[in-house]
């Protein structure tokens, strides 16, 4: 037997070492979006405060973020401020109103401000559940064309949003089509 | 009349009761009645196992079953009702899949990213017995030469102190070549 052979066990160990080591540093939570440049899903929804209904015609023509959101959402509570900061700075933001009661959430609205163009009222969670929805808050990147480029799982803070604000400049920078108003 | 309806309501009951067929998921019963009973049972039983299979994508190591977060009751309730609309097996996997991605599937789909997670637990089986074989063989091999050199000694049965003349001269041989280069290298030192 040749005398680097005897080093295979030790190799393998090394080998798997590595692997797991590396799998302690992975989060477990961040599972790919399975919509992920496919076209956002079809709905016909009441709005949340003027009623008014909405289709996914009306996203298209420019980027927009779509934020899950709920009032019984505790991280949704701490998300909004810097979403009404982004509102403020341009940004689009509809809401996407998650399986919740629609006088809290108009409250909410009025209360801590609304930084959304609309929100759609999505009481049986149907448009939520299209969209791979697991939770409150989640925010889809949804460009000009109504594709959805990125999904931003938890929270959107002032920490997070100097990761996530290239992606939506690189939806704002994309040539739009002749459906902008 | 009352007994008539008695007899009909429990007519109506037997009915029922005989094409119905019930899956309990998590303490619930569900109900299957909208085709014969077969079909009513092959729901059941694809509801009940489908609950099993798919995975909670709130919760991570829960399935639809077992899980009590909010997401996996809607989706338990979005299977119960395809389940009872006929849909096929494979008709449902597709919608959890095309929504929350491979990653709800416990039992997942066969296809080149899934191949090593399929085969690879059977490769290293096939590769360890391989090891294994091969280690055993060469073993045996050895021990074999090593009891047959043991035999044809012992089956000789030899006085060991009688020895030929052709070996002690070999013997003498052997001797001489040890002694020679030492005897050299001493020479050299001195």
């Amino acid at each position: 037997m040749k005398r680097w052979t005897l080093f295979i066990p030790f190799i393998i160990f090394v080998a798997l070492g590595f692997f797991l080591w590396r799998g302690l540093y992975l989060n477990p939570k961040d599972v790919p979006s399975a919509l992920v440049d496919k076209p956002f899903p079809d709905f016909n929804l009441p709005t949340l405060v003027a009623g008014e209904s909405k289709t996914k015609a009306d996203l298209l023509g420019k980027p927009h973020l779509l934020n899950v959101w709920g009032t019984w959402c505790i991280s949704c509570k701490v998300e909004h401020p810097f979403l009404v900061e982004l509102a403020q700075q341009g940004v689009s933001i509809i809401g996407i109103n998650y399986k919740d009661e629609n006088d809290a959430a108009r409250k909410w609205l009025v209360d801590l401000g609304n930084p959304y163009g609309f929100s759609v009222d999505d009481e049986d969670g149907t448009l939520s559940m299209d969209l791979g929805v697991t939770g409150a808050p989640e925010t889809f990147f949804v460009d000009a064309e109504g594709m959805i480029r990125y999904k931003h799982q938890g929270p959107i803070t002032q920490a997070n949003w100097a990761k996530l604000k290239p992606i939506w400049e690189s939806l704002a920078a994309q040539p739009t089509t002749g459906e902008q108003q | 009349m009352m007994t008539l309806f008695k007899r009909f309501s429990a007519a109506l009951i037997f009915m029922v009761g005989v094409s119905q067929a019930n899956a309990i998921v998590d303490g619930h019963e569900y109900q299957f009645n909208e085709g014969s009973r077969t079909e009513n049972e092959s729901r059941a039983e694809l509801f009940q196992q489908l609950a099993e299979e798919l995975r909670c994508p709130k919760c991570q190591n829960q399935n639809l079953a077992d899980s009590n977060a909010m997401i996996a009751g809607d989706l338990r309730r979005e299977l119960y009702s395809q389940v009872k609309q006929g849909k096929s097996e494979q008709d449902i996997i597709d919608f959890m899949v095309d929504r929350y991605g491979e990653f709800v599937l416990y039992r997942p789909a066969m296809n080149e990213k899934t191949m090593v997670l399929w085969y690879g637990p059977v490769a290293l089986l096939v590769l360890a017995l391989a090891i294994f074989a091969a280690v055993v063989f060469k073993r045996r091999r050895a021990d074999k030469q090593v009891s047959e050199s043991v035999e044809s000694t012992t089956s000789e049965d030899v006085e060991i102190e009688t020895i030929s003349a052709e070996e002690e001269q070999r013997i003498a041989q052997l001797l001489q070549k040890v002694d020679t280069p030492s005897d050299k290298a001493e020479g050299k030192e001195s």
